[in-house]
């Protein structure tokens, strides 16, 4: 039972007499020990992420193909109140509203602030730790609200030659959309689940030199997360390709 | 996973204001694996409380578990009782914490009834990708350790291993990561593989709510664990076992009950019965294991079926003469005569030649004859045993009923009048197969099941669950 849900139910527990077989008396609040920290607290972005200017301006895609490389813009605020309601109409539309760019194919700056609505937001070009890229923790690092965002990623896949009759593979927790080169290629709708593989595209090409993949992500309350990789016609991951941020 | 507060809050007033005992399906959120005790089954649910049955399939209200929290579970260890239960059930932090408390009987009534203090088993800190909730309780047979699984959407479910003697953590265990983007798992063992049970999809929601039960496997108790179609569920894999059915919305909180060998059923509830104000609800269904998965079996459904033994595939029937039908020419005929359907053959037109009293069961070649066609309803005293009704079995279109006999005969009696020698416990075993039983043999409590003697010979018998002679299937007639 998550969080929030379990706060509903102890509100009302607290006024009503009996509730799920539960005998006349009073209940007992939430009653934790004391839970020291366990790791670092602090909101640095290193925690579970690389920023990729310190690395080499190219990477190879993790070992099973995700690509852990994003320019991920800083989050915009849209109160949700819970992820089932994220129909792809739903989502559409709020992407459409809160979109930083309507050319799908540019690639932002590191470092550079945009105006979204009335919110100035910064790009932040990172290289995940791990094959999930994981929203919640980038926003815990730049210490912005958790819940309720809108994210913008865009990463560019360079390939030393042509690659056709690939199919983009993409999770996410709650909901999103991918596009490359421009064309829409993936909708996640609905309450989804970080499942690996979870949503998979017609063929695609990618083509020879840069191609340009941008993500929208979308989550009221959660964890979010998502992780994307290209499958070959077999189904086994496509890693003959580098990953930039320029 | 996300839900809403003003939907939840919806459901919960219907829950809190719900006094009365339940039957069939009871009302809970979050229940803990159904426990044995005394005779009595025992399941504890999300805020306190529980429920308890005296016969498996009617509910009611007054299982005492303190602690509030959330989402508990519960085992039989040797002679005692062990509860587990999440302090918060989710906090908006994600701070948390899991406790274990023990208690020799599981009836608040009894002078016996009193539970140790608190053990604390996990945590989480708030800033983990884990959210220490929604525990599951295992205990291997292979080892005799005990294991709990734990942890939520936020972040990753994890297993960590407690003492069996005291409930606390084992010396030295550190929790590992088994899953993500799940809740409420639970470990279990079958077969040398260990299996990891979780719900996916969003709780909370009444009828909106997408909870499913899915599982992975691995040679180890720590994982990896990996669907069928090698996914891990570290990566979001499961294969599922149980989703929405009918009107019965959201299974999750998975719980394995082994009533015997060949006999497994699986607890759970639904988020939102449609046909009971979209509440939730706890459920029992058979626990089946098909190709190394385990798969939601099914009660069997009201209605009329061919009773079909897995010995040689022939049909329970009654002793009664089978009645040609009018043979027209079968063969050879002219391409251009009209085609007519021939009638089935109806009960009209054979039961005046049956004997008005007693007739014997019998074991046939399935001809689509009326005696040869069950009708099979609950009992209309509501009586049950875990997880099911008993069920009223009776030639289709009469009252003439199945029964079992003092020395040990299966016949059929003219009229239904509820004896309990006319009612019969259904269980699908874990093949998919199914067991009869009848409620009790006449001046007896041996237990003793529908048996093939030979291949037409039906009577009472030891089950045996390695013999398709103790095997039933039901199909449509």
């Amino acid at each position: 039972m998550p969080a929030v849900a379990f706060t509903v139910v102890i509100a009302l527990l607290a006024n009503a007499d009996i509730a799920f077989g539960q005998p006349p008396g009073g209940r007992p609040r939430p009653n934790l020990p004391p839970i020291p920290p366990k790791g670092d607290t602090t909101h640095t972005l290193t925690r579970d992420f690389v920023p990729a200017s310190n690395t080499k301006s190219e990477t190879a895609p993790h070992d099973n193909g995700f690509i852990q490389r994003w320019l991920a813009l800083e989050p915009i605020r849209k109160e949700i109140q819970r992820n089932n309601i994220l129909t792809e109409t739903y989502i559409r539309t709020a992407f459409a509203e809160n979109n930083f760019s309507t050319d799908f194919n540019v690639v932002p700056k590191n470092g550079r602030k945009v105006k979204v609505g009335d919110q100035r937001l910064q790009w932040h070009a990172l290289d995940s730790k791990t094959f999930i890229f994981n929203l919640y923790n980038f926003t815990y690092a730049i210490n912005k609200p958790p819940y309720g965002n809108i994210f913008w990623l865009v990463t560019v896949i360079n390939c030393p030659e042509e690659i056709p009759n690939v199919r983009m593979a993409a999770g996410v927790n709650s909901g999103g959309m991918f596009w490359l080169n421009g064309e829409e290629a993936l909708v996640l709708s609905g309450d989804r689940d970080m499942v690996v593989d979870n949503v998979v595209s017609q063929p695609l090409t990618l083509k020879k030199g840069k191609n340009i993949v941008r993500a929208a992500i979308i989550n009221g309350p959660g964890m979010c997360t998502f992780a994307v990789r290209f499958l070959d016609e077999n189904g086994s991951p496509v890693k003959n390709f580098t990953i930039s941020y320029e | 996973m996300k839900p809403t507060i003003l939907t939840s809050l919806s459901i919960l007033v219907m829950l809190a204001t719900q006094t009365s005992a339940q039957i069939g399906q009871p009302f809970i959120h979050d229940p803990s694996t159904i426990v044995e005790c005394d005779g009595k089954y025992y399941t504890f649910g999300t805020g306190g409380g529980g429920l308890i049955s005296e016969d498996g399939w009617k509910w009611h209200g007054g299982a005492v578990r303190p602690g509030g929290g959330a989402a508990p579970d519960a085992m039989k260890i040797g002679d005692r009782y062990l509860v587990a239960y999440g302090a918060t059930g989710g906090s908006s932090n994600h701070k948390g914490a899991i406790f274990t408390m023990w208690n020799k009987t599981l009836d608040p009534n009894s002078p016996d009834f009193k539970y140790s203090e608190p053990i604390l088993v996990a945590t989480s800190d708030g800033y983990e990708e884990c959210d220490a909730i929604d525990p599951g309780l295992m205990l291997d047979p292979t080892t005799g350790k005990l294991w709990m699984s734990y942890g939520t959407y936020f972040g990753y479910s994890r297993m960590v291993e407690l003492d069996p003697k005291t409930g606390g953590l084992a010396p030295g265990a550190e929790p590992v990561d088994v899953a993500i983007a799940c809740e409420a798992t639970a470990p279990a063992y079958h077969d040398g593989w260990y299996y990891l049970f979780a719900t996916h999809g969003s709780c909370c929601d009444g009828p909106n709510s997408t909870y499913n039960i899915v599982v992975g496997r691995s040679k180890n108790v720590t994982g990896p664990f990996i669907d069928n179609v090698g996914r891990s569920m570290l990566e979001g894999g499961g294969k599922l076992v149980a989703a929405t059915e009918g009107r019965l919305i959201g299974p999750g909180h998975f719980g394995r009950i082994i009533v015997e060998p060949g006999i497994e059923k699986m607890s759970l509830h639904y988020e939102a019965d449609l046909d009971q104000g979209g509440r939730s609800v706890l459920a029992i269904r058979p626990l089946l294991w098909k190709n190394g998965w385990p798969v939601a079996g099914e009660n069997i459904k009201a209605g009329t079926y061919v009773i079909q033994s897995e010995r040689r595939g022939y049909a329970l029937e009654l002793a009664v003469d089978m009645v040609r039908m009018p043979v027209a020419r079968w063969f050879n005929r002219s391409t251009d005569e009209p085609i007519k359907p021939v009638d089935t053959q109806k009960l009209e037109d054979v039961i005046g030649d049956w004997p008005s009293g007693n007739i014997d069961a019998r074991i046939g070649d399935y001809m689509s004859r009326p005696h040869q066609k069950w009708n099979i309803t609950p009992a209309p005293d509501s009586s049950g045993y875990l997880g099911a009704p008993y069920y009223k079995i009776v030639i289709e279109g009469t009252n003439r009923a199945l029964a079992a006999t003092a020395d040990g005969k299966v016949i059929t009696v003219p009229e239904f009048t509820g004896a309990p020698e006319q009612l019969w416990m259904i269980d699908q075993l874990t093949d998919g197969t199914y067991r009869i039983m009848p409620k009790q043999v006449p001046n007896s409590n041996e237990k003793l099941a529908l048996i093939s003697f030979g291949d037409s010979t039906p009577a009472l018998g030891k089950f045996d669950v390695n013999s398709d002679n103790s095997k039933w299937s039901f199909r449509a007639p």
